[in-house]
């Protein structure tokens, strides 16, 4: 393992050269014309214009009768571009939704390149054998020729977007603001899909009509989850993408019969599932368990409030309470009862004495303000918003968790330090 | 004789396919047809190599499998992980398509199955493929039964469910005020769509399945809204 991890980073092997530049060149230049996409919420728009290159591949192939990579290659550039005309046509022409138009022109086209190559494979023409590694992919066998070619688009690719820079930004988060300051987004677009086209038309050769999509649209989504700034977005995706297409180089090399453009896409679909779990701010796992803290935080506050409200009957807090007192108040299931029982004791707020629970003084601060912004709130409603009192029980109900200390003065300031709610019931204060 | 069979099997996937479209496009979901036309190649594999070969139950059960699962994840991301849909599609998609190539190339050696036969299909075999009843007197080709099982299996699954349907395609929220689970229609349906795809795959293959989905009814859509 180690000398075969050894020889392959000593890259000492031309073909690992190629397959290993030529994979990350690929897969850096999509990532980053993915993300302009990605942002647009035409993600899919890839996957549109990879099966569109096929007629284009065969037509040009049907015309010139050989399999000249540059003469392919613009075959596959006109036939991809216009997919991506037809199917904005379609959107902006008819009441055709995005989507229905979007498998409209890709299974249209892909159609269409599939009757060609069917037609050329039956035709006899021996030089037609190698066209179909147009679908498949063939990263494995990169040559000189080929790394050329990705390099030459590649920085293509990367000049375009460095000098379009804010401009595909205002299109990507704001077209119609875009338009308003006089950027003319019309042939804007037109360089971003034409940038879209050719990042598409290089990587099919290494990894395939299907898997394409995914070199321009998951290094874009699982960077997503880690930045909220474009600069960073583009920067992991890039980072995400020259990875992954290292890491797929090196698995095909190890175990030679392993195709490279489905691993670079098995490794970076990895990387993303791993990031919508696990991202820290937008991950699933954080904020679920932000959420769980909210939920415990309520659970407690509202556990709080009902002791202190059981207390306000007789005007005695200091009594013991059984759960039936509580529960009585206010419905709580018996699990979230328990467990908010004695996540409060632990934090000093209540007392147990013989399963019976009391309010400590800090507990009892905290459920009087609760109380008190709940009943400060419902009097505003009906003082400055003119809602009837029996409507702003519900709305004071969330709020109350939710107010500041900040904003709790200033609510008791405009409100003049009133005694009584729209209830006639007393609001308390701190003494 | 030969042409009848290959223009009636054709016909027939095309039917069912159309009926069923109309409504994964009113759902606006005619790119997750496209992702469970791939998806399901895994799934494929999987049970080619559980069950040994192509006609086994297991391989429609793999991949009817294998396109809920595709739902399932596309649902969970865009839900739970709040990605955009297309995105959401996108890798969903492509990574289980990713796992099916790489599942194919390891067992290449040894099965016979290769990914373009799954993906491209060809209806012209179709009248030398036979199945023989009552002692072999009498014979029909395998793909058009499969087809027109499919055939009468979506007419019935339209015409009975088609209240639930419509309602849920056209105004899921007001189908859930009702009290419709809109979410066991998503899946039912759904899972209509993936055996249709699995099933039709050798005949048409599994991404032009999207074409015969998807261009019937935007059609017929653009001619009765224009």
């Amino acid at each position: 393992m180690k000398e075969l991890v050894l020889d392959f980073f000593s890259f000492s092997d031309p073909n690992v050269r190629y397959v290993v530049f030529g994979s990350i060149l690929l897969s850096v230049s999509s990532a980053i014309v993915g993300c302009f996409t990605f942002l647009k919420k035409k993600a899919l728009v890839g996957d549109v214009i990879s099966h569109a290159v096929l007629p284009g591949i065969c037509l040009s192939f049907m015309i010139s009768g050989t399999k000249d990579p540059f003469l392919l290659i613009i075959g596959a550039f006109i036939t991809g571009w216009l997919s991506i005309v037809v199917m904005d046509y379609i959107i902006q022409n008819s009441k055709i939704k995005e989507d229905t138009a979007t498998g409209l022109s890709l299974s249209v086209f892909f159609g269409l390149g599939i009757l060609l190559l069917t037609y050329i494979q039956h035709s006899g023409n021996a030089a037609q054998s190698g066209l179909d590694s147009f679908l498949f992919g063939k990263a494995a066998a990169l040559v000189g020729k080929d790394l050329v070619a990705f390099g030459i688009i590649a920085i293509a690719i990367l000049v375009v977007v460095f000098f379009f820079y804010k401009e595909f930004k205002l299109l990507a988060f704001d077209s119609a603001f875009a338009k308003s300051t006089g950027i003319p987004v019309k042939r804007i677009e037109l360089i971003l899909s034409s940038i879209t086209v050719m990042a598409v038309v290089t990587g099919i050769q290494a990894v395939g009509v299907v898997l394409m999509a995914a070199m321009l649209i998951t290094p874009a989504a699982a960077a997503r989850f880690w930045t909220d700034r474009l600069p960073y977005m583009l920067l992991f995706a890039a980072i995400i993408g020259a990875f992954s297409g290292l890491t797929g180089a090196f698995i095909s090399y190890a175990a030679p019969a392993m195709p490279t453009g489905p691993w670079i896409v098995m490794v970076v679909s990895l990387i993303a599932v791993f990031s919508f779990f696990f991202a820290p701010k937008k991950g699933i796992v954080i904020r679920l368990v932000k959420q769980r803290k909210i939920q415990r935080r309520l659970l407690e506050e509202n556990i709080l409030k009902s002791l202190y409200k059981i207390g306000e009957i007789n005007d005695d807090f200091e009594l013991a309470r059984n759960q039936a007192e509580i529960t009585e108040m206010r419905r709580f299931t018996p699990n979230q009862l328990v467990s908010g029982l004695k996540r409060l004791r632990l934090q000093g707020f209540i007392n147990k004495k013989n399963n019976l629970w009391s309010l400590t003084q800090e507990g009892y601060q905290k459920g009087q303000r609760v109380v008190r912004l709940h009943r400060l709130w419902e009097l505003y409603l009906t003082k400055y918003l003119r809602i009837a009192p029996d409507h702003v029980h519900e709305d004071a109900e969330n709020i109350e968790h939710v107010i500041t200390p900040e904003l709790e003065k200033k609510l008791e300031a405009l409100l003049e330090y009133p005694e009584y709610d729209p209830h006639q019931t007393e609001i308390p204060y701190r003494q | 004789m030969d042409s009848f069979i290959i223009i009636l099997t054709g016909s027939l996937v095309a039917i069912c396919c159309g009926i069923l479209g109309c409504f994964l496009i009113l759902r606006k979901m005619a790119m997750v047809s496209d992702a469970i036309s791939h998806a399901v190649l895994p799934g494929i594999v999987i049970a080619f190599m559980l069950g040994g070969d192509l006609d086994s139950i297991w391989m429609l059960v793999g991949a009817g499998l294998v396109g809920l699962l595709t739902t399932f994840l596309i649902e969970f991301f865009h839900q739970k992980g709040r990605l955009q849909t297309d995105a959401s599609i996108g890798v969903t998609f492509t990574w289980l398509f990713a796992i099916g190539v790489i599942l194919v190339s390891y067992y290449a050696g040894d099965a016979h199955i290769d990914a373009e036969c799954v993906l491209y299909g060809e209806i012209a075999y179709v009248p030398f493929d036979l199945v023989y009843f009552s002692g072999g007197e009498l014979y029909f080709p395998r793909a058009t039964l499969i087809s027109g099982a499919l055939f009468v299996v979506s007419l019935l699954f339209v015409v009975f469910a088609y209240k639930g349907l419509k309602i849920t395609s056209f105004n899921s929220d007001y189908a859930k005020s009702l009290g419709i689970s809109t979410l066991a229609w998503h899946l039912v349906f759904m899972s209509m769509v993936s055996i249709t795809t699995v099933l039709s795959f050798e005949i048409v293959g599994a991404i032009l399945i999207v074409a015969l989905l998807v261009v019937p009814p935007a059609t017929a859509f653009y001619s009765l809204n224009a």
